[in-house]
């Protein structure tokens, strides 16, 4: 269908010229004084809007519409939907802070989140499309056999989902209440809003060309400011070219600020406090009662002489808020000590790898390989991704579309890299040795709500390299303020922020919905059952599981951000293994994939619980934390699971009796090995 | 069979391609710190491979794939409409 084709894109041509054009206008109204609050709404109502009009156009009450998009997604349009639903909030605003924050370690995540779609290209989504069905339990099912297989694979999809969708109804929370100024669970609610109108009326069709549209505005607004930037530093508008130059740049800086004495000194104030906290938890409780005592000692003291009624009130209150008992002490002085520990560290070039000596320098390269290895992994089977890859015309455009989406998402992650190096370069000419009272303004505006935060330890007056810490989401929010852009592209920044994280969200509610009211409702629990109601169970799915995510987010669920990172373990360990075996290995049985599947995702749930929980509070268990094994953090699960599932996979399978006619025939069809009677 | 060589060819490409993606995605990164003594566009060549280099060498593995699959697909006859 050529003519539809064309008539696609120039729809989303106009769309973006329409955007540009709105942005525009934003920024010449913000010229003749429209204050910047009205602004951040103006952006707010108007993509939501758009999403709402491209949901209700794409509204339908076919089943294969509503899962598949009826499977007439073209390559170019389904890489962009999945560009947009691959790159999360975390993507968006968190990546570019990582980076700037650890240099060289942070790409990991530049490699591992692209390097996965060579695996999805080559191993999974030709054989997926050819198999052609809903969702991957259903692939799974298919090839192995039976129903425990499908509720397995559920509960996988579900566990790594969820905790994904849950973290990005957040991110939405966080990005409304900052540009907007709205109530954080009132942003929380408006996000949920907006995916429900892409996903309620039209499942994955609406979601697909919502999607399309969100992936435009999202990376327009990345780029954006980082080219602005780029101009303003370099006089070339191409950041990813130029930043080499302005890299040499930082690390002339580097090797000029890391040893000036004042770096020096304010390190070794840190350390020293770091000393500090060790000692006083060594000592507890001895300690704590000790500083207590020594306060009510000066309070005494004040009282006696006629010292300043304020100065009693601020000591009455530091004693106030001392730690009520040693455990409440050890937690505080803990986090405050490894804070200071942060501080103390020398810092690390930019750009250096692995830049710790013998054992250390050994455990940094296991990690980061190890993390790498997690993430292609976890890539190449978050089931919300496998999934877009049903929604193309046949095979050849599922492959062509892997193309399509690891390019639009190269966009973004080639950028990524280049943001962190501007902005290090920016703060180290406008904050570095600027005296504390000359800093510009939106260091104080982002201190107030804690993700920028200054200390003059040394009291010298002048802010050290050491002195200053930056939360990894500041980075990207922020960069507008940092190079004195309008607040026109903060709005900018914002609406790109919203729109990554909506379509995420509405990948994975698809997903979540798709798993239990098409694998457990229909396949398992009502075959019978007619598609018109299968479609009323879906929606209903989908507003229940909306809503539940939105409830959880609203709760501010501090460990949200790092349980996102286990997900791409979870994921990797329970469906990679089975998916790739099943397709590559004829011998692969039922029992083997179903053992291997549970033993793989056991060991990596059983590993990031060890490393990261000491006990369960309401089971009264405790003393669990064990040593890593081979140093591997408790991001990088995955390596053990996917290891274990593959090996029980294999052993099982050798064990059991090789599969019936059934299997050949599934995979002589898959693999083409055959030609198909039926076709 | 014929179809039996489509797959098998199919399969050589596969995991020749997927060699070469474990030997930039592991190994070159694994000597990255050494890496970093040479230097490529003003980049520490280590720093530039993880940042740019693998990126746009992983997006000519899956064009090479996708090209010799459709030639495959002609040699073969096979048409997945």
């Amino acid at each position: 269908m050529p003519g539809s084709l064309t008539r696609l894109q120039r729809y989303y041509l106009l769309y973006t010229g329409g955007f540009i054009l709105f942005v525009a206008a934003l920024a010449l109204l913000e010229d003749h004084g429209m204050p910047p609050r009205w602004i951040g709404y103006s952006f707010l109502i108007f993509t939501i809007s758009m999403y709402a009009v491209i949901g209700i156009m794409s509204r339908t009450s076919d089943v294969s519409e509503f899962y598949v998009a009826g499977r007439r997604v073209p390559a170019f349009f389904n890489g962009m939907a999945t560009g947009a639903d691959w790159m999360s909030a975390a993507s968006f605003i968190g990546l570019a802070g990582t980076l700037y924050l650890s240099g060289y370690q942070g790409l990991a995540f530049v490699l591992g989140w692209t390097g996965g779609f060579v695996l999805v290209a080559l191993l999974l989504a030709p054989y997926l499309r050819r198999f052609g069905e809903y969702t991957i339990p259903d692939f799974l099912s298919a090839r192995y056999g039976g129903n425990a297989i499908r509720l397995v694979a559920v509960g996988a999809a579900i566990l790594a989902s969820f905790v994904y969708v849950v973290a990005q109804i957040y991110g939405v929370g966080v990005i409304t209440s900052r540009f907007v100024s709205l109530q954080f669970e009132i942003g929380v609610f408006v996000g949920l809003a907006g995916i429900l109108v892409c996903s309620f009326l039209g499942g994955m069709r609406a979601v697909t060309w919502t999607q399309v549209a969100q992936y435009v505005i999202l990376i327009i607004a990345y780029i954006t400011p980082v080219a602005i930037l780029s101009w303003s530093v370099t006089g070339n508008p191409v950041p990813q070219v130029v930043y080499g130059q302005v890299l040499q740049r930082v690390q002339e800086m580097e090797d000029k600020l890391f040893d000036s004495p004042a770096e020096v000194d304010a390190r070794r104030l840190y350390r020293e406090r770091a000393d500090e906290y060790a000692q006083k938890i060594m000592q507890l409780p001895n300690s704590l009662s000790l500083e207590r005592e020594q306060l009510t000692a000066r309070i005494n003291e004040l009282k006696a002489s006629d010292a300043q009624m304020k100065d009693i009130v601020a000591l009455e209150r530091q004693r106030r808020e001392l730690p009520h008992d040693p455990d409440q002490a050890r937690l505080r002085w803990e986090a405050a000590m490894f804070a200071a520990a942060e501080r103390a560290a020398p810092p690390i070039h930019h750009a250096a790898a692995f830049p710790g000596e013998d054992e250390e320098g050994w455990a940094q390269r296991i990690n980061f390989l190890a993390l790498v290895f997690c993430l292609t992994v976890g890539t190449a089977a978050l089931p919300h991704v496998l999934m877009r890859y049903y929604t193309t015309p046949n095979v050849r455009e599922a492959r062509e579309s892997v193309f399509w989406s690891l390019l639009f998402i190269l966009l973004l992650y080639i950028t990524a890299p280049a943001y962190a190096v501007f902005v290090k370069y920016e703060v180290f000419t406008h904050l570095v040795d600027i005296p504390i009272a000359k800093l510009p303004g939106w260091v104080a505006a982002w201190s107030k709500i804690g993700l920028v935060s200054i200390e003059d330890i040394n009291r010298d007056g002048i802010l050290q390299l050491a002195e200053l810490s930056l939360n990894p989401d500041v980075i990207v929010l922020a960069t507008p303020e940092i190079a004195g852009m309008p607040y026109v592209v903060s709005g900018l920044v914002a609406a790109g922020g919203l729109a990554a994280a909506l379509s995420t969200a509405d990948g994975l509610l698809l997903t979540i919905t798709s798993a239990l009211s098409h694998d457990v409702y229909y396949r398992i629990f009502r075959p019978q059952s007619s598609t018109q109601f299968r479609l009323v169970i879906s929606k209903s799915m989908l507003l229940v599981v909306a809503v539940l995510a939105a409830t959880v987010a609203a709760q501010k669920p501090g460990t949200i951000l790092s349980m996102v990172a286990w997900a791409f373990s979870i994921a990797g360990s329970a469906f990679f293994p089975a998916l790739v075996l099943g397709i590559f290995w004829r011998r692969a049985t039922r029992p083997g994939a179903l053992a291997g599947m549970v033993v793989g995702l056991a060991v990596a749930i059983y590993y990031i619980f060890r490393i990261e929980f000491d006990g369960i509070a309401w089971l009264g268990v405790s003393g669990l934390r064990m040593e890593p094994w081979f140093q591997v953090q408790s991001t990088s699960a995955g390596v053990f699971g996917v290891a274990t599932g593959f090996v029980t996979i294999i052993l099982v399978s050798l064990f059991t009796k090789a599969p019936e006619k059934e299997v050949e025939a599934f995979l002589d069809a898959l693999r083409r090995t055959r030609r198909r009677e039926d076709a | 069979m014929a179809h039996d060589l489509y797959w098998r060819k199919t399969r050589r490409l596969t995991f020749g391609l997927l060699v070469i993606w474990v030997f930039i995605t592991f190994v070159l990164t694994w000597y990255a710190k050494e890496l970093n003594a040479f230097s490529l566009f003003g980049f520490p060549l280590g720093f530039y491979m993880a940042a740019q280099g693998s990126l746009v060498i992983y997006l000519a593995i899956i064009w090479y794939y996708n090209r010799r699959m459709r030639q495959l697909e002609a040699e073969f006859g096979i048409d997945d409409e």
